[in-house]
């Protein structure tokens, strides 16, 4: 009975969002109070029904039910408990069921806390959520029912892919889930405020707290998913600029915009069109990496469940979405008041400027993932990957780390060009003395590299500006925020300018006992002894590893694996992390000498893109618990007031 | 003295460069540069130089004979693009098919200036 | 602003949608095409594989009759697939000489013993260095070579049943 009840609720939510829908539609048309006043009930029945439909398929997997065709599919009995429990996620209907429930109930959240907003806006704004909801409740019933009957019942699961059972790999979709659903909730705001055009600091402080919220959760996916990549994928990088990691990075670059722009419009009521289109830019980015990702139109080395029907279904709500927002932008934004006035040289020209050229990134990323295909259809077979990339958005992203470095310092509304100069002396001494310490270190190293590291060491030290001749008890934690984020920028650009820079690399045809170099380290391959586990078995190296300025020794166990089902053999990289850096090992093959492929890496300071990665997301955290505690007191405080 | 044994003994052994590196650092480096970019043409979406798969050694065997045997990256390149077309490199060659993809960049950066320009003028003037 | 730049975003959306979904109707083609169609072969010279057949150099494909060349290896799974089409087109008169691939003369006589032999000369390609100085990027791949030794064209992938009148014809075209 479980999953018919699971059902039911699915329907139960999907009427309540129509009737969402049709009230909020109705409601504002008719100018009809009794309606509209039934959209947030009718929002908050929706969240609770969607979760109880998500809890109920959670449950069928942890009870195993055999005579639901999903857990036949995709669970085992004999799963431990915290993959049966991601089972539910980890597959496609499952994971559109999640990804509903949590944009249910973000709009039961919205309907519940939301007190500042206009009414009008609040009641578009849910009514353009329930819009976004019904396509996939549509989705979910027609064509992707999670709770079909298997019948007759099978005697146990088919299992989930071995490959796969891996605690990152079981939270790191929800993770972008998260994200998806804030950007699609910015997205819903922004259609309500351009149908009741009502855009000013009270929009963008209720938008605000979704948008950094979509945007820690995107940060902390892509950095998790470039680790992953670096020790799963066995050849020791971290980003490939592979298609489907530009379809989690441009998301990521449309909301960073966001998060900037957002502040301009709710500190100094200005750029509205701009915020408007670019809440419709990142929703639709993150629509877009979804079709990418699932479709398959583009061949990626990441492996994914393909399936063009879906990746067409969500073309079709791509197109209906984003078609219908922009046409409504098209429409409306034209008789959206200006916003105020402002000069070049201050905090909302520094903020143009950051949206600028991350817009120009991440157009960049957009056109060279899709121009093979444009190319094909010109008849030219191309590939568009690492070295355009780096050439292309390497220089801008370096331009907006400069100014990342002086954003901060700046005033609102004007600022004065010495006083500016001033501030920047220290950071911009730093940075020259850096670049030309790493000019004369590493004689071989890229402009971009040097440039990069002396930048890094500019921003980690200007992005404490903000704090001179500051009580640091009284200063507000989203400047904290913004503090640890742009510090947290600094370290990931020097974890990637010194890996980049200084990485040594030794392929060697190694024999037992001889010692081969890679970096400080003196290596020695002692043995290869056969290894089992559940359902591999493989040959483990093992290698020791000593400094050449002494210390204990490590030991690195690289491994050769062989997957019975499906017959596949992977290679298990070591590493082991140092303060310094990182040492990477992995086995190849033993060639007719008897001798075994040996890869190593010795990669200094490469841990610190993904430690940057997540200070990023730590300060968009501490910003986002400052936002919402400073707008709770200010509600708290009218309220008294009243 | 181990060591001038062990000098001996790999000196007499052939050395696969499909596998292992070019003794010469800097042409070492020079073809790591250019394996890195060039695609591996039967697997999804991964350069020469990361891939596993037999026909990548192969691949980067070619490359560091040429390589070492004193050719310049930009040789090899071509010798590759000759015989595969531009799909075997992940640096699109400039061509008119591709010219719109390099000038994309300079093309978005002047828009975005003149579409931020336009409106801080229009700011100040209102 | 101008009013019409505000429909710029939808107009770039739709030629977004018009892409991918062009994509969606057609997929991706993974087929690498060698580059040399139309051109002469490169220069080269292998070993014979098998001590009764001689090996393969570029003057044996320029003798003024078009012909085929087989790039195939016994541990190759669609090569066996291929194999019988091969002797059709040998028993039609067709010159075929082959390059296996990273091969053992043990195994290729064992496949030639239980798939037939459509071979006139088989060179040793251990390191798939001609493979590659020739465009071709996997097995099996078939190239029709003209009497002067020019690539005409090139087929990928196993040839089925319905490939065999094309490879005739190309042959034809060929001469």
């Amino acid at each position: 009975m479980i999953a018919e009840a699971g059902l039911a609720a699915l329907w139960f939510a999907a009427a309540m969002a129509l009737l969402q829908l049709a009230s909020a539609a109705l409601g504002l048309r008719l100018k009809q109070d009794e309606l509209a006043a039934a959209v947030r009930p009718v929002a908050i029945a929706q969240g609770a029904l969607a979760a109880l439909s998500f809890a109920l398929l959670i449950i069928l997997f942890l009870r195993s039910d055999m005579s639901v065709l999903l857990v036949a599919q995709n669970s085992h009995s004999a799963k431990p408990l915290l993959y049966k429990f991601a089972g539910a996620w980890g597959n496609h209907e499952g994971s559109m069921l999640l990804w509903v429930t949590v944009l249910a109930l973000a709009g039961a959240g919205i309907a519940m806390f939301e007190r500042k907003l206009d009414r009008a806006t609040l009641i578009a704004t849910l009514g353009a959520q329930a819009f976004i909801a019904l396509g996939f409740y549509a989705f979910l019933v027609i064509a992707s029912n999670p709770f079909t009957r298997l019948d007759p019942p099978a005697l146990d699961g088919m299992g989930l892919n071995p490959l796969l059972q891996d605690p990152g790999l079981a939270f790191h979709p929800p993770t972008l889930y998260f994200g998806y659903v804030g950007l699609s909730i910015a997205f819903s705001f922004a259609v309500g405020a351009m149908i009741t055009r009502e855009v000013g600091p009270v929009f963008a402080r209720a938008m605000r707290p979704w948008v950094l919220g979509a945007w820690i959760f995107l940060t902390i996916g892509i950095t998790a998913g470039s680790y992953w990549a670096y020790y799963e994928l066995g050849w020791g990088g971290w980003w490939f600029w592979d298609p489907v990691e530009n379809a989690s990075l441009m998301p990521w670059l449309a909301a960073t915009a966001l998060l900037h722009s957002v502040n301009v419009l709710a500190a100094r009521d200005g750029l509205r069109a701009w915020t408007l289109m670019l809440a419709v830019v990142a929703f639709s980015m993150s629509m877009l990496g979804t079709f990418l990702v699932r479709s398959g139109i583009l061949t990626s080395v990441h492996a994914f469940a393909v399936d063009p029907t879906r990746g067409s279904f969500i073309l079709v709500l791509l197109a209906i979405y984003i078609g219908g927002a922009l046409a409504l932008y098209g429409a409306r934004v034209g008789r959206v008041k200006a916003g105020q006035p402002f000069d070049l040289l201050s905090r909302e020209g520094g903020l143009v400027l950051n949206n600028l050229l991350l817009s120009v990134i991440l157009g960049i990323v957009l056109i060279g993932t899709l121009y093979p295909i444009v190319a094909q259809a010109m008849g030219q077979q191309l590939s568009v990957g690492p070295p355009f990339f780096n050439k292309t958005t390497g220089p801008i992203a370096l331009f907006l780390v400069a100014a990342m470095a002086v954003g901060p310092m700046l005033r609102w509304r004007r600022d004065e060009a010495n006083a500016i100069l001033e501030k920047m002396t220290v950071p911009a001494g730093a940075a020259a003395l850096v670049t030309a310490a790493t000019f004369l270190a590493a004689d071989d190293a890229s402009w971009m590299e040097i440039v990069g590291l002396g930048l890094a060491a500019a921003v980690a030290i200007a992005s404490f500006a903000p704090l001179w001749r500051r009580n640091l008890l009284r200063t507000p934690l989203f400047t904290w925020g913004m503090i640890v984020a742009h510090f947290g920028c600094a370290v990931s650009l020097a974890g990637m300018a010194a890996d980049s820079a200084f990485t040594s690399e030794r392929l060697v045809a190694a024999r037992y006992g001889q010692p081969y170099y890679v970096g400080p380290w003196r290596i020695v391959l002692n043995g290869v002894a056969p290894v089992v586990g559940d359902n591999w078995s493989a040959v483990e190296g093992r290698v020791t590893a000593i400094r050449s300025d002494g210390g204990t020794p490590l030991l690195l166990t690289p491994q050769r694996r062989f997957y019975a089902s499906p017959p596949t053999d992977t290679a298990e990289a070591s590493i082991r992390t140092r303060v310094d850096g990182q040492l990477y090992a992995v086995l190849g093959a033993q060639d007719a000498q008897g001798r075994w492929q040996l890869r190593l890496w010795w990669k200094p300071f490469v841990t610190l893109i993904w430690f940057g990665g997540g200070l990023i997301a730590l300060g968009g955290a501490l910003s986002l618990i400052g936002r919402i505690s400073r707008e709770r007191r200010s509600v708290r405080r009218r309220e008294e007031a009243e | 003295m181990s060591m001038m044994i062990a000098l001996a003994l790999t000196a007499g052994m052939p050395v696969d460069l499909g596998y292992a590196q070019i003794p010469d650092a800097t042409k070492e480096a020079q073809a790591a540069e250019l394996m890195a970019e060039l695609r591996c043409l039967v697997c999804q979406g991964q350069s020469i130089h990361d891939s596993d798969v037999d026909m990548a050694a192969d691949m980067r065997r070619v490359v560091r004979q040429k390589i070492a045997a004193g050719e310049k990256p930009s040789e090899v390149r071509a010798w590759l693009i000759e015989r595969y077309g531009s799909y075997v490199t992940y640096d699109p060659p400039l061509s008119w098919a591709t010219a719109p993809l390099w000038l994309a960049p300079l093309l978005l950066l002047a828009a975005g200036l003149w579409l931020a320009r336009g409106s801080l003028r229009r700011r100040r003037r209102a | 602003m101008k009013r019409w730049l505000l429909w710029v975003p939808l107009i770039v959306f739709a030629g977004l949608v018009a892409v991918a979904g062009s994509r969606l109707i057609a997929p991706p083609d993974t087929v690498v095409k060698s580059a040399l169609i139309g051109k002469p072969l490169p220069d080269f010279a292998l070993a014979p594989l098998l001590p009764a057949k001689p090996g393969l150099d570029r003057g044996d494909l320029a003798t003024g009759k078009p012909r085929l060349l087989n790039v195939f290896a016994s541990w190759c799974v669609p090569c066996i697939a291929e194999a019988p089409q091969l002797m059709k087109l040998k028993a039609a008169g067709v010159q075929i000489d082959a390059i296996a691939i990273r091969d053992t003369p043990q195994a290729v006589a064992a496949f030639l013993a239980r798939h037939g032999d459509p071979y006139a000369r088989i060179g040793s390609d251990p390191q798939s260095q001609v493979q590659i100085s020739i465009g071709s990027s996997g097995v099996p791949e078939t190239f029709v070579i003209d009497g002067q030794g020019r690539i005409a064209a090139q087929h990928i992938g196993d040839i089925r049943e319905e490939d065999v009148p094309k490879l005739l014809k190309a042959l034809e075209d060929a001469r």
